[in-house]
């Protein structure tokens, strides 16, 4: 009896493996073309070309960088700190490919027999989750910021982290008012409900935009590049890294936008949904298989469009100051964000009580 | 007060409205600008592939010239090397031997011509000189090279191609705009 419940774990187990696998790889690979995209973003906003040199329009571009950042010599500096030193860049990985678990990519798949689901671990808890995970990266951007032993880098992580925390704080409150309406935590219940009813941008307009902005923040993302700081801190914190650990700090941004882009769509765009087609009808005449290779698609295109608007603002908006930077979160987002949650419990409770 | 110029500007310091304060149909404008440059024509000339023309009276890389049936026009007078205000060029002469009439045109000829091509300065007075139009400036430039030996230029670097047995190459080397009254 035991045994027979053992071999139906093991399968799941496979599965999950096999489903992680796929999700890390492809996030890899999206974050790697997603430099492609960004240079070639940034040049065609600029009247340039971009990368065109390596493989037809410089497809190959990311593999010759990540070749060179490999090729390049690892500098760890005499004085720093050796194990916080290595650890900062495997923090910011680390965090950056964990939040892809409960982001659901997908219906089901019906496959070998089973019933396949394109999602990590649906943990009821999901957006919790998520923000647990984002929380921690701060600490790649702090630890390693710290471990390098240089006050330029230091500061640069302190203006960082502050920044990040601080946003995180607008960021919450943003959700709690969508939280309000949904009622559920769990993201593949949030993105089924946007089957049946309105994508949750039309409910919660003000919500999204203050999200949108904080995701922004939490990336460190322009116009909120501070930590980074090309021109008054060099290159922020991660100023003493080399070779490939200092290509995992710039992947995990990648990686990040990525995954806050997912998020976004899943959050308010109806994530895995197709819209204005009948995804049961799809179902019945296409088969199951069919309908959830449709919604993957359908998903990358809003995530690629997401990517897209984040690297249209890169180079658009120039950088916020420190100061403005504050101001805007703690003054303007965080009291919106409060005003936000307040009306929209009211209209929540009108709704389910009536006008008495 | 009068301003200096037309385009002055008084700097306005009114504090700003709600409207700017939002500063949303600000980054909105500034986002459909930078919307509207990637369907832009791109400036750039993808130089390997496309160059662009040169000037007609671009001064390039010096070419020793032939005459029609593929002789040196080169007779190592040194007019060239004496108005060359960066003294760049260094000419040996040597006395044509019977049976050489078909690769020299006069009876001295140059045995050796160097050109440092990081001493030129390219004013083309070396070919405003030359009273046999000998020498030239063409349309191209000196290419890089790892050493400074490599910029120095012989005669197997600067003698254009043999129009008898190489036509193409000759005319390649000659290029569009150079004059043809040379005779």
């Amino acid at each position: 009896m035991y045994l027979n419940l053992l071999a139906i774990d093991l399968f799941l187990l496979a599965e999950k493996a096999v489903l992680i696998l796929i999700v890390i790889s492809v996030s890899l690979l999206v974050a790697m073309y997603e430099t492609w995209g960004e240079r070639k973003v940034a040049a065609f906003m600029q009247d340039r070309r971009g990368p065109n040199r390596a493989g037809p329009g410089g497809l190959f571009q990311p593999l010759a960088d990540g070749l060179k950042l490999f090729a390049k010599e690892e500098i760890i500096p005499t004085s720093s700190n050796r194990l916080l030193f290595i650890l900062g860049p495997g923090l910011a990985m680390l965090t950056a490919m964990m939040t892809s678990a409960v982001v659901p990519w997908s219906s089901h798949f019906n496959m070998f027999g089973r019933h396949v689901s394109m999602q990590i671990a649906d943990v009821n808890i999901g957006i919790l989750y998520i923000f647990g995970v984002v929380s921690m990266g701060v600490y790649g951007v702090m630890i390693g910021g710290w471990a390098s032993n240089n006050k330029f880098s230091l500061l640069a992580a302190v203006r960082g982290a502050s920044q990040i925390i601080s946003y995180e704080l607008a960021m919450g409150l943003s959700i709690i008012s969508l939280l309000m309406v949904t009622g559920s935590l769990s993201l593949r219940t949030i993105v089924e409900q946007q089957h049946i009813g309105h994508y949750y941008i039309l409910l919660q307009p003000l919500g999204f935009l203050i999200f949108l902005v904080c995701s922004f923040a939490e990336c460190n993302r322009t116009p909120f590049d501070l930590s980074e700081a090309d021109n008054e801190l060099n290159m922020g914190f991660h100023l003493e890294y080399s070779s490939m650990k200092l290509g995992f700090y710039l992947f995990s941004e990648y990686v990040n936008v990525f995954i806050s882009s997912a998020v976004m769509a899943t959050l308010y765009f109806g994530g895995f949904d197709i819209p204005f087609v009948n995804s049961t009808w799809l179902a019945d005449h296409w088969g199951q298989n069919a309908l959830a290779g449709l919604q993957i698609v359908s998903f990358f295109v809003k995530i690629v469009a997401f990517i897209f608007f984040f690297m249209w603002v890169r180079w658009t908006i120039p950088r916020f100051r420190y100061d403005q930077l504050m101001n805007l979160g703690w003054k303007i987002m965080i009291p919106l964000a409060l005003i936000n949650m307040v009306v929209t419990g009211f209209i929540v409770l009108l709704h389910l009580y009536g006008w008495r | 007060m009068q301003s200096l110029t037309s385009r002055a500007k008084a700097v306005d310091r009114k504090p700003m409205t709600m409207w700017e304060k939002m500063y949303i149909p600000a980054i909105a404008k500034g986002m459909s600008i930078t919307f509207g440059h990637m369907f832009k024509k791109k400036p750039t000339v993808n130089y390997p592939e496309k160059t662009r023309p040169f000037s007609p009276v671009f001064r390039g890389l010096h070419v020793l010239n032939r005459d029609e049936e593929g002789r040196e026009r080169c007779t190592a007078c040194g007019l060239c090397a004496v108005a060359c205000p960066a003294e760049a060029i260094t000419m040996e002469g040597a006395e044509r031997l019977p049976g050489e009439e078909n690769v020299y045109r006069e009876e001295k000829y140059a045995a050796k011509y160097e050109i440092n091509m990081l001493r030129c300065i390219f004013c083309g007075l070396c070919e405003e000189a030359c009273p046999k139009d000998a020498i030239y400036l063409s349309e191209t430039f000196a290419p890089s090279n790892y050493t400074r030996k490599g910029f120095i230029y012989g005669k197997e670097e600067l003698l254009i191609p043999d129009p008898v047995t190489d036509p193409q190459g000759f005319a390649k080397a000659r290029g569009e705009h150079q004059p043809t009254t040379a005779k």
